[in-house]
């Protein structure tokens, strides 16, 4: 195999290649193990102290055929010497189980000329004459477009120790990346031994043995390996998918009740919790649609203890009357959306920012309430805890918007330490103060204590009808009015509180990007090569959607250009028929156009992957190319 | 009293509490309307019972019977079309101190929220649930109710209901784990009160189907049985609902029905003949979900933290 030479340094062991990262696919059919494989090898990475940050690779469908680009699984792994914060660009090696699962990587984009394809070559001595001539053709296509393909007999190598090789080959290639990447083996075999554990010893010992022979023949057949220098951790650390943060940030609030329906790519947060939730004294109710999960988790809000929904776009829409109750009733409610690809059931287990204004509008009325957007593994457990308390703080709903990005992706960060203070405070059962009626708002806040069940003298009936400070419904016009401004004049005292966004960059120049949730590694990687070459671009990620961070406007107007880089749809200028006038700009384009007054321009797509940072740098380098030549 | 704070939380005794201290705002309901008798019941049973009114908690959705809630002085919810299941489940889930019932009405119980109700009733939570059923939609003006009978006239079926009525006994005979079922017609108040009173002690999901009329829109569809005292099937048993003399004297066709005998149960709420009142069903043995949703309720600060930190190290590296 040839490869662009690169110059191997003393102490590095023979025909080890040092790099400053790497990036990593393994793809297989569903039900091979790719994503087991992908998973764990990214732990080891984490483990060995480099930064990674993964992707899963989700077919739609749990058992779809075989050797189907649709029915593609697996992971992306991008590890650096340094942390690291999105998925990247292109691969720099893949590992495919078979050729038609590689194309549906060639399909997304995800390689490049000179991408190193390690491809089954089992499929060369397949009975199948039909699926021979497709693995030849395949091959020389692949060898055609610039890759540099080398055939591993992984089934074969398999079928020495296992007698069906679908349920082995995941391990047998852990071995073999192992090799490649100059992992130290005996730190993977613990974690072996424990993920199959259940399984039973037979089990444990056949998955050692694969993983030990495919190590040995990586050892002995590989000719090019790699090494990722990794700095040791000064700090302990931990490593995790955001809906595993999500659910421990729950635990780590304080919260007793998850109240949930299946969907994805939400579901997993509850499934961690349903294994785990009981040790905090917990429970997941699995409800028996979107619209009692959340009516369930606000009777719990109701009844003194704040309580959490999670769900996906879909989901959301059947909540939102909910949602509407939670903000009228000043019920305190942590809504969790892991967004997907929409509209309708869209694209389940792909990545998407659609449901912004969904979070901030989607219910009769104005419907004042807080949304707040993680943007990294970390936020995604703080800002739990943030959501219980800024719930309970200001009396209503807040929504959690993460995405399948953050959703599957693992990345590290600094070990978070229980804390007293996060928790939920005991349910208040003193008596009530006899002549406080139950929406007492201040009236320069709106802010008021509520009576919970049990408070005697506090008994009131919660309810959606518009309603004065007594909760008696409201017969009069003025008092619809007046209750309505209290609960708006909430946001505003909370944006007060709130500081102006940090910028990524210098505080002026030519070209701010304005993002929010997942996107924020990707865009700051572009922003950084943009910066590199001295071009004045700036960046900054909102996490307070609704209310706004403050100081926006302020801030815009000192970039000559402003323009928000989203993961949803929006109209490309010079379409046909699209004009300024008709464009239909991006969820947070919209907002801040409204909000600032500001000529807010927006870049977005919908791939269903994450948008690489050479995506967004080109974009911005035309931008500012555009703007130069206009 | 002997010189302790007014503040003072120590009570020996618990107050007494007398029927005004269960009554919230004056009820809006109209003159006539079948509503009243069960607000009356309930209010009584709240005072026989001494329930604590701020642990007392009504649940309800949408509709006139939904305004019930706000005639009471206890905690209340008054929600969403349909949706006062889910919620009375959520007030329980964490809260088993707390008495909870369920207001609901023929079109927000059958209709618009009969998902909740099965799953409900599959749950057996400890609520006690009033179906308030006066065949039509009243509040929002007379259109048809999944309880509306064929023929029946209303402002969505000008000539008449096209589709035979839904019987939610039988439907709430059907569902899993269903604990407790029983029928009570309003204009017989000291059988809907012992009715009400038997569904409060049951432990478990208590469903009680009270057939009433809307004096504007629906005033007339017991008539036959009003004057025909014969279409009214009095259930009696040992174990069923107490019986006034008074009660036992105005229905004369009565019936010996054991309430555990689920498929006697079935086939008397089957019944297109006559209207059944009583108890058609009691298990009392019926597990709860709330044990499962009231799990770790009493866990200590501490032992969440301790927990947490154990959460946290399995991701540690």
């Amino acid at each position: 195999m040839h490869l662009a030479a690169e110059e191997d340094r003393v102490g590095v062991a023979l025909g080890v290649t040092l790099v400053d990262e790497h990036i990593l696919e393994i793809v297989s059919d569903s039900g091979e193990g790719a994503q087991t494989c992908g998973q764990m090898f990214a732990d080891l990475c984490a483990r060995n102290g480099n930064g990674i940050w993964t992707v899963e690779i989700i077919p739609a469908e749990i058992e779809p055929p075989k050797r189907s680009r649709a029915g593609a699984s697996g992971n992306r792994i991008r590890i650096g010497s340094k942390p690291v914060a999105n998925a990247g660009d292109s691969a720099d090696v893949v590992v495919a189980f078979n050729d038609q699962v590689l194309y549906s990587r060639i399909d997304a984009g995800a390689l490049r000329p000179g991408t190193l394809v390690f491809l089954d070559g089992s499929w060369a001595f397949h009975p199948d004459d039909e699926i021979v001539r497709q693995y030849r053709e395949a091959i020389a296509d692949f060898r055609a477009r610039g890759y540099h393909v080398v055939e591993v007999p992984i089934e074969r190598e398999c079928l020495k120790h296992v007698e069906d090789a679908r349920k082995g080959k995941n391990i047998w290639v852990l071995g073999m990346l192992c090799a490649m990447y100059s992992l130290d083996e005996s730190r993977v075999r613990p974690g072996i031994a424990r993920r199959f554990k259940k399984k039973g010893e037979e089990t444990v010992q056949k998955n050692l043995d694969l993983f030990g022979a495919g190590f040995a023949w990586g050892l002995e057949n590989l000719d090019r390996r790699f090494q990722v220098p990794a700095q040791s951790a000064t700090q302990p650390m931990v490593v995790m998918n955001g809906n595993e943060a999500l659910a421990l940030g729950i635990m780590a609030a304080g919260m007793e009740v998850c109240s949930m329906y299946p969907i994805t790519p939400a579901t997993s947060v509850s499934h961690f919790l349903a294994a785990n939730f009981e040790k905090t004294g917990g429970i997941v109710h699995q409800a028996e649609d979107e619209i009692a999960a959340i009516g369930f988790a606000l009777g719990c809000s109701y009844a003194g203890k704040t309580a959490v929904t999670i769900t996906s776009g879909p989901g959301f829409a059947l909540k939102t009357e909910f949602l509407g109750l939670a903000v009228m009733g000043e019920i305190p409610l942590v809504v969790i959306v892991v967004q997907r690809g929409g509209p309708s059931t869209g694209l389940p287990t792909k990545i998407e920012q659609g449901d912004l204004l969904a979070a901030l509008y989607a219910s009769p009325g104005d419907n004042p309430k807080i949304v707040i957007a993680p943007a990294t593994i970390e936020e995604c457990f703080h800002f739990i805890i943030t959501a219980r308390k800024l719930a309970e703080e200001f009396r209503g709903p807040v929504v959690v918007l993460s995405d399948a990005n953050l959703a599957t992706g693992q990345q590290p960060f600094l070990k978070p330490h229980a804390n007293a203070a996060w928790l939920a405070p005991p349910i208040d059962r003193m008596p009530w103060e006899g002549s406080l009626p139950p929406f007492a708002w201040d009236p320069e806040t709106g802010l008021s204590r509520r009576p919970i069940p049990g408070q005697r003298g506090g008994e009131y009936i919660l309810t959606g009808l518009a309603h004065d400070e007594h909760s008696h419904v409201a017969y009069e016009s003025s008092i619809n009015q007046r209750a309505m401004r209290m609960r708006s004049r909430k946001l505003a005292v909370l944006k007060s509180a709130l500081r102006p966004p940090s910028i990524h960059g210098e505080p002026e120049g030519d070209l701010l990007v304005v993002g929010w949730g997942s996107t924020l590694g990707a865009i700051e990687e572009a922003v950084d090569r943009l910066r590199a070459d001295r071009l004045r671009v700036s960046s900054l990620h909102l996490r307070f959607l609704s209310p706004l961070e403050p100081g926006l406007k302020e801030i815009f107007q000192r970039f000559r250009k402003v323009m928000t880089v989203e993961v949803n749809y929006s109209d490309d200028p010079g379409d046909p028929y699209i004009t300024p006038e008709s464009r239909r700009y991006s969820a947070l384009a919209q907002l801040l156009r409204a909000h600032t007054l500001c000529d807010v321009d927006c870049w977005s797509r919908v791939p269903g992957n994450p948008i690489p940072p050479g995506s967004i740098e080109r974009q911005l380098r035309s931008e500012l190319a555009g703007r130069e030549s206009a | 009293m002997n010189g302790a704070k007014k503040d003072w939380d120590f009570e020996p005794h618990a107050p007494l509490h007398v029927l005004d201290d269960y009554a919230g705002a004056l009820p809006r309901w109209c003159p006539g309307c079948g509503d009243h008798a069960a607000l009356n019941a309930v209010r009584r049973l709240a005072v026989d019972k001494q329930l604590p009114p701020e642990r007392t908690v009504i649940v309800s959705g949408i509709g006139c019977s939904s305004r019930f809630p706000h005639y009471m002085k206890t905690y209340g919810f008054h929600g969403l079309h349909g949706r006062a299941f889910p919620v009375a489940c959520g007030v329980r889930s964490r809260r088993p101190d707390l008495h909870v019932f369920v207001v609901t009405g023929d079109g927000d119980c059958c209709a618009i929220g009969a998902g909740h109700w099965i799953h409900a009733l599959r749950y057996n939570m400890d609520l006690t649930v009033l179906l308030l059923d006066n065949n039509i939609y009243g509040l929002t003006k007379n259109q048809t109710s999944p309880t509306t009978r064929l023929g029946e006239p209303s402002n969505t079926h000008p000539r008449g209901a096209v589709l035979a009525p839904l019987n939610p006994l039988t439907v709430a005979l059907g569902v899993t784990n269903t604990s407790f079922v029983a029928q009570t017609v309003d204009w017989s108040p000291p059988h809907v009160y012992h009715t009400i009173r038997a569904a409060y002690e049951h432990r478990g999901t208590s469903f009680v189907r009270i057939l009433q009329r809307c004096p504007h829109f629906s005033a007339h569809v017991f008539d036959e049985a009003l004057h025909d005292p014969s279409r009214i099937l009095l259930m009696e048993h040992e174990n069923g609902i107490p019986l006034d003399p008074a009660v036992a004297a105005r229905f004369p066709n009565r019936q010996k029905h054991d309430p555990r005998n689920l498929d006697a149960a079935r086939a008397i709420a089957a019944r297109d003949d006559a209207y059944p009142i009583g108890l058609l069903y009691r298990n009392a043995d019926a597990p709860c979900y709330d044990e499962f949703t009231s799990q770790g309720v009493a866990m200590t600060q501490a032992e969440k933290l301790a927990a947490i930190d154990a959460a946290i190290e399995r991701f540690a590296i």
